[in-house]
């Protein structure tokens, strides 16, 4: 069998110290393969985005293995993590965190500036990014002037821009009417078929979920039901 | 990877004009400020001292009194006479030329014109002793001297003032009541070491001052030049010693005339503008004390607002080596056009202040480069600590900082 893409085990988030801590993920145990379109659903404040982040490599666990394509995230440090993060990962924020006052195409291009892209070609790339999620002619405008949805699709531009191994979207389409967003979870299927490309996103709508291949419920913190494995708590 | 920084950091200043032109407009006023002052500062020194040499590079001047310069004294110290310079110029070894000296002044007619003037009676000695050359005409002769005739020279300023487009030579001068002719003019001198103007003068024979004038045989001032290579202080020991002989003064008296040559009149001079120099440097400090603490301000507030960005960029796959280049970039290149614009500024300012004021004007690398070091060292230790501190945070701690 394929080696695992992404592999948690026992992965704990705490926030906080002593009285005031809050244990927003409490062990969990997740195998990922290239190629998997994974949903995460759950109720508000079950972890989700804690667990989105730490995947993403912006955030630190406070306990547990991540291992990502055979390395162990907990031992890179800051440099190296960013460097994964720049190489293998395309992130979607839940507060989209565009650069204010700077153009949407800026805005995609920034992550191919980080890779020493010369700028003829990151301008042509960026421009396809933003063609994909149907925004060309929105390429000048600042997240200022541009509605909710469209910062949202400004951000998938910006994350799948770079061709990443994984694309980790928390809530893309929580900002998008229905049609918008079948039209982005198409989009998405499209590049998971066509690109390979692993998807793990994070969402609140069942007609949304069933895009993915896979769902996964967390609880509390914990993982509540996992499609891939009906009884998860069994595992292995 | 550092082209590409500069390239973010332009796009940043460019993207924040204003917080970008705040902070060098700090920095311009900060370095612009000190370098004017002191840069004029030293001009004004220079001026001072090249005034001085102008007067004569050996040159004792002996006046009634306890001492010289401020607080001088003169009541009831008596009065020189012309015997006395005389005295000098035969007995002490080494003198050049003695001028006994009466000035006051007066208002002089000429035509139509008039204008108030300071008018001096000496003899030919003057002129060697402070340094005058003649435009045209002559000195005066001896019969003129001893006569005390009704001649005189005049400075530029007063040809100027009195005989605009005509031959001053031969003309004649009304000084209070008697006329006087004009036998010669001297060259321009220009300002004197106080700002006053050299040219503004008449000199006439110092019998026809005491007789028509001041209506007195005394004599104000006794200027003496030495000849080269003789040690000013043996002169004024020598001087000194005729002098007291010559007032009857006994040991236990103290001197009641003064002498000071030209190089201490030089040393207290420039001793005092000195002082003040230091003292605008020192205002001018606190200036860029000041604009650095704008400086620090704008660019804390900045990077506490921009926190969030360093996030963005760290969660895109910025290192935070990366992130600080930047930031660096940024606050090196904001700092470094302020600090050239103040540069700029200053040297404009002095330039303009230089000539409007009649002074030298003296380029100070010390002073430029000391503005130029602190100012661009704030902006850029200011633009860079903060900015460090972010860019070493989790990128998802970075983006919650609000
Ligand atoms: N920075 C933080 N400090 C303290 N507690 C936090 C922090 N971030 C999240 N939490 C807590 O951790 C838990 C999980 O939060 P998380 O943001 O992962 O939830 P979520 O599943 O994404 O919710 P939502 O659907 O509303 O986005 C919550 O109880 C939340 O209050
Ligand atoms: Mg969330």
């Amino acid at each position: 069998m394929r080696p695992p893409l992404i592999q948690l085990q026992g992965l704990t988030r705490t926030y906080g110290r002593g009285d005031a801590a809050v244990s927003a993920l409490r062990g969990i145990d997740l195998t990922l393969f290239s190629g998997d379109f994974l949903a995460v659903m759950g109720a508000s404040g079950s972890g989700k985005s804690t667990l989105m982040n730490i995947l993403g490599c912006l955030d630190t666990p406070s306990g547990g293995h991540y291992g990502f394509e055979s390395i162990a995230v907990e031992t890179l440090n800051q440099t190296q993590r960013a460097l994964l993060r720049r190489h293998r990962l395309g992130f979607v924020f839940q507060g989209f965190n565009l650069l204010a006052r700077t153009s949407a195409r800026e805005n995609v291009e920034l992550p191919l500036l980080y890779r020493g892209l010369p700028a003829a070609r990151r301008r042509q790339a960026a421009l396809a990014a933003l063609d994909l999620v149907g925004l060309s002619d929105r390429a000048g405008h600042t997240p200022a002037e541009l509605s909710g949805g469209q910062q949202q699709r400004v951000a998938i531009a910006r994350a799948i821009v770079t061709d990443p191994a994984v694309l980790l979207a928390d809530e893309p389409t929580g900002n998008l009417d229905t049609a918008r967003s079948h039209a982005i979870m198409e989009l998405l299927t499209r590049l998971n078929r066509e690109r390979g490309l692993t998807i793990i996103m994070v969402t609140h709508e069942e007609e949304m979920a069933a895009y993915a291949g896979r769902t996964l419920h967390l609880r509390d913190g914990l993982i509540d039901r996992d499609s891939a494995e009906p009884d998860a708590t069994s595992c292995c | 990877m550092l082209l590409n920084a500069l390239l973010l950091a332009l796009r940043e200043i460019r993207r924040n004009l204003l917080r970008s032109l705040l902070t060098v407009l700090g920095i311009v006023i900060g370095v612009a400020a000190v370098i004017t002052l002191v840069t004029l500062g030293n001009g004004a020194t220079l001026m001072v001292k090249q005034q001085i040499s102008a007067l004569g590079s050996n040159l004792v001047v002996m006046r009634p009194g306890q001492r010289l310069g401020p607080g001088h004294d003169e009541a009831g110290a008596p009065a020189f006479r012309r015997e006395d310079a005389d005295a000098i110029a035969a007995e002490i070894r080494g003198v050049a030329s003695v001028a006994p000296v009466v000035s006051s002044t007066v208002t002089l007619v000429a035509g139509a014109a008039n204008w108030s003037s300071s008018v001096t009676g000496t003899t030919n000695a003057y002129f060697a002793a402070g340094n005058w050359t003649l435009a045209q005409g002559r000195l005066f002769s001896d019969d003129e001297e001893q006569a005390g005739k009704a001649v005189c020279v005049i400075g530029q300023t007063v040809r100027a003032k009195l005989f605009a487009g005509e031959a001053p030579l031969g003309n004649t001068l009304r000084v209070r009541a008697f006329g006087c002719e004009v036998i010669g003019v001297l060259a321009a001198k220009g300002q004197g070491a106080m700002g006053m103007d050299q040219d503004d003068t008449v000199l006439m024979p110092l019998a026809t001052a005491q007789r028509r004038l001041t209506n007195s045989r005394a004599v104000g001032t006794v200027m003496i030049s030495l000849k080269d290579g003789v040690s000013a202080s043996t002169a004024i020991a020598d001087i000194t010693a005729l002098m007291r002989e010559r007032r009857r003064l006994t040991t236990a008296q103290e001197n009641n005339f003064s002498l000071m040559d030209t190089r201490q009149i030089a040393e207290t001079l420039s001793g005092t503008i000195g002082t003040m120099t230091t003292l605008l440097g020192a205002v001018a400090a606190v200036s860029l004390l000041v604009g650095g603490i704008g400086i620090m301000n704008i660019m804390l507030v900045s990077v506490t607002e921009r926190t969030r960005e360093i996030g963005i960029r760290l969660a895109i796959g910025a290192t935070g080596r990366e992130v600080l280049t930047q930031f660096l970039t940024e606050a090196v290149a904001l700092s470094a056009c302020g600090g050239l614009a103040g540069i700029g500024l200053a040297l404009l300012a002095c330039l303009g202040l230089a000539a409007a004021l009649n002074m030298p004007f003296l380029f100070n690398p010390g002073i430029n480069g000391l503005a130029f070091g602190v100012s661009a060292g704030i902006g850029v230790i200011f633009g860079y600590m903060p900015a460090r501190r972010a860019a070493a945070l989790d990128p998802i701690e970075a983006l919650r900082r609000e």
